[in-house]
């Protein structure tokens, strides 16, 4: 909620601002765990949608022109690719060990397992950066043709959801050095961890499918 | 937990001003708030519409011009249905009802819920701000033209891309509250009906939007980053957009209609003192409207080339959707059978709905046959069908919720003599605005178009002289709404649903005590009620 509350200082002068109060919820933190967790679960099938819709237009292009993907992943580095895959995959288990270590308030192996995710994901951007701008020298651009779209479509989209996972585990590993979570309260190092293994799913998907058809 | 502050004083008095409106986490006030900002919407789009129909008094232009006519449809169109329709009942009612028909504090995640009532204004200031340069293109935003336009497409695409966040978002918030926040007792089988509608609306929220926030980004992209996706000169497609946006697009019609429904089911049986008939098949109904809904989006391109077979499944599709809806009006007609039905204005505006929407649905199914949609599609008869589904449904439904839980929003009655003239004059407007324009299709004029044939003038007139009733009526109703006389008591209507159970307008924290429910929702006319 950090910022929420830095985007409400820039929209309004500070005494306009409420008073700061940690509210009382109206609920029992059972039900608010369990909510927060099919919260998170529906969200992420609306994420599932909306590249859902990216897959089905892959796959009706893929069937219309198929020489032209098999061109396109060709000219695409494999190896770049396959480190990135590597990356995320591991990031999402160091994501996985974070969320058990803080039920056994094993905070310290939190912070450091919630710095390499970050890291990890802080490498992949750098990979793609990389990856774009090679493609973009050489004159290939999101409307060179139809798989160049979805290449650059995808991942871009796919991209900003890893900038948005490491803001949220930025977020989340800020408050584990106020102090914030415990083995009794862990829902928010649970949830962005779950949102966190979404991004990287959703690469497993993206990887084969652009980097090795043909 | 001490709470005691928060029920002395009822949810309009609890705090003053700007601020305590505009942070508040109280679902009432964001229900208030939304039902605020769609009137507004509402308004807005509809003066559109009265420009549209005055220009059509006569062939040739009569008041603006070829552009401006189609910025004023594209205005009308984008600012009804995502300004106010989308969120429309169940931003507003929904949140309003939900924790107090489920016996809750409050919705599940009430900051979200806070959040999302920001991004819908933020979303709708996006897509106003594109009035510096205003769209031309409708509001399903079609490719090509969307591509090559002049005018703010991205600005607008990306207004209800924002917008599509605050649906998702309440739609979670509604069905993780109703999973996890019934009161004891309030088992699945006992929730009122406008939950069920509620809980299926929020579904397609979830499922359907992000498939439309997809296709707007990459809308968007086409006309930013040169994507090909829709451009046949890159080996893209057209149609495909159309197939990507209905695939949001028609579920979102079933967005916009299941809160009415659910607003029918609770009206009729408080007024017919009888529990409502068909319980089970009215809330699964609901259900089964949201999953077929997913599978009709392509009835909207008949006439776009696409295989025969599919235009024969989606067809077939398409008529089985009537099934479920006939199902919810077959139960609510045998709810007033025997039933001592009082004729409230909420009544009237319900038993419109029952009427207007069953011919809006009919004439759906003469659109989903594919040999007359040939000869009906992009004519008058779409605009006079949408628009008895649209208004004569989801608006009359909104006025009746408007009425019914008026004493219950505001402590306070309105004038029900002045409030049935109103009905009556937008009941007659309605149907002299559109009925003509079936008749209209019939023979042939194209809907969106600026000009027309001579021999289309005489119903073109009746049909803008019906908006001028219309109008009267709207300005009636309001005038209505904004005198209340006197002040209403905790049921004036003597239901017994949850709501009612507390004092008019109900305290910030609605239940002191968390109720344990025993019985049905809609136990008229028993022993039950006797007691109540």
């Amino acid at each position: 909620m950090q910022i929420m509350k830095f985007i409400k200082s820039l929209a309004y002068p500070s005494e306009m601002l409420p008073p700061i109060v940690e509210e009382e919820s109206h609920f029992d933190p059972e039900t608010e765990h369990s909510a927060a967790k099919l919260g998170m679960w529906l969200f992420l099938a609306t994420e599932l949608l909306l590249f859902g819709g990216l897959f089905a237009a892959y796959a009706i292009f893929r069937a219309k022109y198929p020489t032209m993907f098999a061109e396109g992943s060709a000219s695409l580095d494999v190896v770049l690719g396959t480190v990135n895959t590597v990356i995320l995959i591991f990031s999402s288990w160091t994501v996985a060990v974070a969320v058990s270590a803080i039920q056994e308030n094993k905070i310290k192996l939190v912070q450091v397992m919630l710095w390499i995710t970050i890291i990890c994901a802080a490498i992949f951007g750098i990979n793609k950066y990389f990856e774009y701008s090679y493609k973009l020298s050489n004159g290939i651009t999101p409307g060179t043709d139809i798989f160049y779209s979805i290449y650059f479509a995808a991942t871009g989209v796919h991209m900003l959801h890893v900038f948005i996972g490491m803001a949220v585990l930025g977020v989340i590993l800020k408050k584990t050095y106020e102090g914030r979570y415990s083995k009794e309260n862990f829902t928010a190092i649970e949830i962005g961890g779950l949102y966190w293994h979404l991004v990287d799913l959703i690469w497993i998907y993206l990887f084969p499918l652009l980097y090795l058809v043909g | 937990m001490s709470h005691s502050h928060s029920f002395d004083k009822h949810y309009l008095e609890d705090g003053k001003g700007f601020k305590s409106w505009f942070f508040t986490h109280d679902h009432k006030r964001l229900g208030v708030m939304y039902l605020w900002a769609i009137g507004i919407f509402f308004v807005l789009a509809a003066i559109a519409s009265f420009l549209i129909r005055f220009e059509h008094l006569s062939p040739g232009q009569t008041i603006v011009s070829a552009q401006t006519y189609n910025v004023l449809f594209t205005l009308h169109g984008a600012v009804m249905v995502f300004l106010f329709i989308v969120p429309g009942v169940a931003a507003s009612f929904g949140n309003f009802l939900i924790p107090l028909m489920i016996g809750a504090r409050d919705v599940i995640f009430p900051k979200l819920n806070l959040y999302s009532f920001w991004i819908y204004c933020a979303g709708s200031l996006i897509l106003l701000l594109s009035l510096a340069a205003p769209v031309d293109t409708g509001w399903t935003f079609y490719t090509p033209y969307s591509i090559d336009t002049g005018t703010n497409v991205i600005l607008v695409t990306f207004g209800v891309f924002v917008l599509g966040f605050s649906s998702i978002l309440t739609g979670i918030n509604f069905i993780v509250s109703m999973h996890k926040l019934r009161a004891p007792g309030l088992t699945w089988d006992r929730l009122p009906l406008f939950c069920w509608a509620a809980y299926a609306t929020s579904l397609l929220q979830v499922l359907a939007t992000p498939v439309v926030g997809i296709t707007l980004l990459l809308l968007i992209g086409e006309r930013y980053f040169g994507l090909g996706f829709f451009d046949p000169a890159k080996g893209g497609d057209p149609v495909l957009f159309q197939h990507f946006f209905w695939f949001y697009s028609h579920p979102a019609v079933y967005i916009m209609i299941l809160p009415a429904m659910g607003i029918i089911s609770e009206v009729i049986p408080v007024f017919s003192r009888k529990p409502i008939f068909g319980y089970k098949a009215i809330a699964y109904s609901s259900l089964a409207i949201a999953l077929i809904s997913f599978l009709v989006w392509g009835h909207h391109m008949f006439t776009s080339g696409q295989s025969k077979l599919i235009n024969i499944i989606f067809s077939v599709i398409t008529f089985a959707v009537a099934v479920p809806t006939a199902i919810k009006v077959f139960n609510w007609l045998w709810t007033m059978y025997k039933g001592s039905v009082e004729l409230s204005t909420a009544m009237l505006y319900s038993l419109a709905f029952i009427f207007l929407f069953t011919i809006g649905g009919l004439t759906g199914l003469f659109l989903g046959a594919l040999a007359a949609d040939i000869h009906l599609h992009d004519t008058y008869f779409v605009v006079a069908h949408m628009h008895y589904v649209m208004i004569g449904g989801t608006v009359f439904g909104l006025f009746s919720a408007i009425h019914f839980w008026y004493p219950k929003m505001w402590g306070k009655m309105f004038d029900e003599f002045k409030a049935k003239i109103a009905f009556t004059l937008i009941f007659i407007g309605f149907n002299v605005v559109f009925f003509p324009q079936f008749i209209l299709g019939t023979q042939g004029m194209p809907r969106r178009y600026f000009n027309y044939a001579p021999e289309f003038e005489s119903l073109h007139q009746l049909s803008t002289y019906g908006t001028w009733i219309l109008g009267v009526g709207f300005i009636l109703m309001l005038y209505t709404l904004f005198k209340p006389v006197g002040v209403a008591d905790s049921n004036p209507y003597r239901s017994v649903s949850l709501e009612w159970s507390m004092p008019s307008p109900p305290p910030t924290l609605n239940f002191e005590e968390i109720p344990t429910v025993t019985t049905s929702t809609y136990d008229y006319g028993t022993k039950v009620e006797q007691e109540a």
